[in-house]
């Protein structure tokens, strides 16, 4: 029997070098080379100038915590299961913030400004996401 | 000068709560019963020449390919032409700015605005949890109604000192401002012990920091400001309006300290109404978290951005305070009845603005009310409606 799963992405044709690079422990953001700028979530066109000269990028996976909060109810599976978990914004060394999950921090340790890197977790056979742990490194 | 085309002559809602016992199409034709027993000189349901009806989850009781297409039949006027609006948590606020328009456009005289939502007959599974999983498919995934907003409380904590106490105060005086208001689903006061000792939701958000699921209906009758006082002596207007649109996905928002669409759709409602927010004596706005209220407080220009959670915790909002807000007790304990909600907060500053608010009647010295709901998953939508009893309007 299978249960719903809520947590999955609908991945697509544009997305699908993002979701491949991750099984091979890269972060890819997307670089405009019109403008400079850098962005995410990966899109065929630049949203500060609307460039269509975009290509991949591999991030640094470096960051801080921009805010957070820890998520006590969610009755949605497999989220039912997770909790208590962190839902954070990273805001990442080239600029672009994510959406994401802090992993491995005591909760009274998490802060805005702290320093994270990512982490990559499998989370089906075809799926991996990019998760963020404390970096002790850039304390 | 006020913009002023458009009347609001009859409002009215029902009590809200959990109405297991009452159908959808039942909570609008009591909202309707109550709109029309409301208006001073008497109305016949048939005056009503179209309806735009603000529901914003169909899907939840399989309303979701009829639009509002039941509620002409429920309210026994089939035949009208009715639309219905959804357009997130301010769906309610946006079919009463789209009834307004059109009336001022002249293709109709008398308009019913009608807000109308089933929150409980569904598990929150099947129901407004789903859209946990919607959105956008890769990024939003497991994103809970409270984590659309808690992040920006803990930004706003970091940056500006905001504590859980101030936060507490909100619900507080929502609650003592809900247990004087009829309709509202909570009609009990609380302290900020009970707020900061209810179980954790989602930090640093406890169970009473949220709003709660609520089924509900109000309507309101707009008619054209030339045929106001067929209608009342006491008729209040329509001064201004704004909507605007923003990122509705929290890691593309430029700040977790404001709720950005709200200063926008704001300063648009105020140009149009020719005043700024010095001038409006009371208003009911978007808190279905407490952080909510503290951002709207400050978004919408009564405080400085940082302010708005000592502002809250020194009464500065409350009935007797510099500029009461949410005196109907608020999505916090009035309920929040999605499409329901703008127009029932319409109803709440259509009886202050006619002095008709019973215990909860604050002194209206500039004449004009403001209305403003935010929503779309990470506030990607804000609507501010601004209403006056003043003709003389600057």
């Amino acid at each position: 029997m299978t249960t719903a799963r809520f947590d999955l992405p609908s991945t697509d044709q544009e997305t699908q070098p993002f979701w491949d690079a991750l099984k091979e422990g890269k972060f890819l953001i997307r670089h405009c080379n019109a403008c400079g700028r850098d962005h995410y979530y990966p899109r065929p066109f630049c949203p500060t100038c609307w460039s269509d000269d975009v290509e991949w990028k591999q991030a640094s996976g470096r960051g801080t915590i921009y805010t957070y909060s820890v998520v006590h109810v969610n009755d949605l599976p497999p989220f039912h299961e997770r909790v208590p978990y962190v839902a954070a914004i990273v805001e990442l060394e080239e600029g672009p913030r994510v959406m994401t999950n802090i992993e491995g921090v005591p909760f009274d340790e998490l802060r805005a400004d702290l320093p994270v890197v990512v982490e990559f977790k499998a989370i089906s056979d075809d799926v991996t996401i990019p998760v963020f742990l404390r970096n002790s490194a850039d304390r | 000068m006020s913009w002023n085309k458009v009347a609001v002559v009859g409002a009215g809602l029902i009590k809200m709560g959990e109405l297991f016992d009452q159908s959808y199409e039942q909570m609008a034709s009591g909202a309707f019963e109550a709109a029309v027993a409301s208006v001073d000189k008497g109305f016949e349901p048939n005056q009503v020449e179209a309806a735009f009806v603000a529901t914003q989850r169909g899907t939840l009781w399989g309303q979701e390919g009829i639009g509002g297409n039941t509620i002409p039949t429920a309210i026994g006027l089939a035949g009208i032409p009715c639309t219905r609006i959804e357009n997130a948590c301010p769906s309610g606020s946006d079919a009463f700015r789209v009834g307004a328009m059109a009336v001022a456009s002249g293709v109709h005289d008398v308009v019913l605005v009608i807000g109308v939502e089933k929150m409980r007959d569904k598990s929150s599974e099947e129901g407004l949890l789903s859209r946990a999983a919607a959105g956008h498919p890769i990024f939003t995934r497991g994103e809970t109604a409270p984590v659309l907003f808690a992040p920006f409380a803990t930004r706003h904590m970091y940056e500006f000192g905001t504590t859980r106490e101030m936060l507490a105060s909100v619900a507080v005086k929502n609650h003592y401002n809900g247990a004087r208001d009829p309709y509202a689903h909570f009609q009990n006061e609380i302290t900020v012990d009970d707020v900061l000792k209810s179980p954790s939701v989602c930090h640093p958000l406890h169970l009473l920091d949220c709003c709660p699921q609520t089924d509900g209906a109000a309507a309101v009758l707009l008619v054209s400001a030339e045929r106001a006082r067929e209608f009342t002596d006491k008729p209040v207007y329509v001064a201004g309006f704004g909507v605007a649109t923003d990122h509705p996905y929290l890691h593309e928002k430029d700040s977790f300290t404001e709720i950005k669409v709200t200063r926008m759709a704001s300063q648009r409602a105020y140009a149009m109404a020719g005043v700024g927010p010095g001038d409006i004596d009371c208003a009911e706005v978007h808190d279905c978290f407490t952080i909510t209220e503290i951002l709207d407080i400050e978004d919408l220009g009564f405080f400085e951005k940082g302010d708005g959670g000592r502002a809250s915790l020194e009464g500065e909002t409350s009935l007797t305070g510099r500029i009461p807000v949410n005196t109907s007790g608020g999505l916090l304990a009035k309920g929040h009845p999605i499409g329901a909600t703008g127009v029932a907060q319409i109803t709440e500053c259509w009886w202050q603005l006619r002095g008709e608010a019973a215990e909860r009647q604050v002194e209206t010295r500039n004449g004009y009310a403001l209305q403003h709901n935010a929503g779309g998953r990470g506030s990607g939508v804000a609507v501010v409606n601004i209403l006056t009893n003043r003709t003389d309007a600057p």
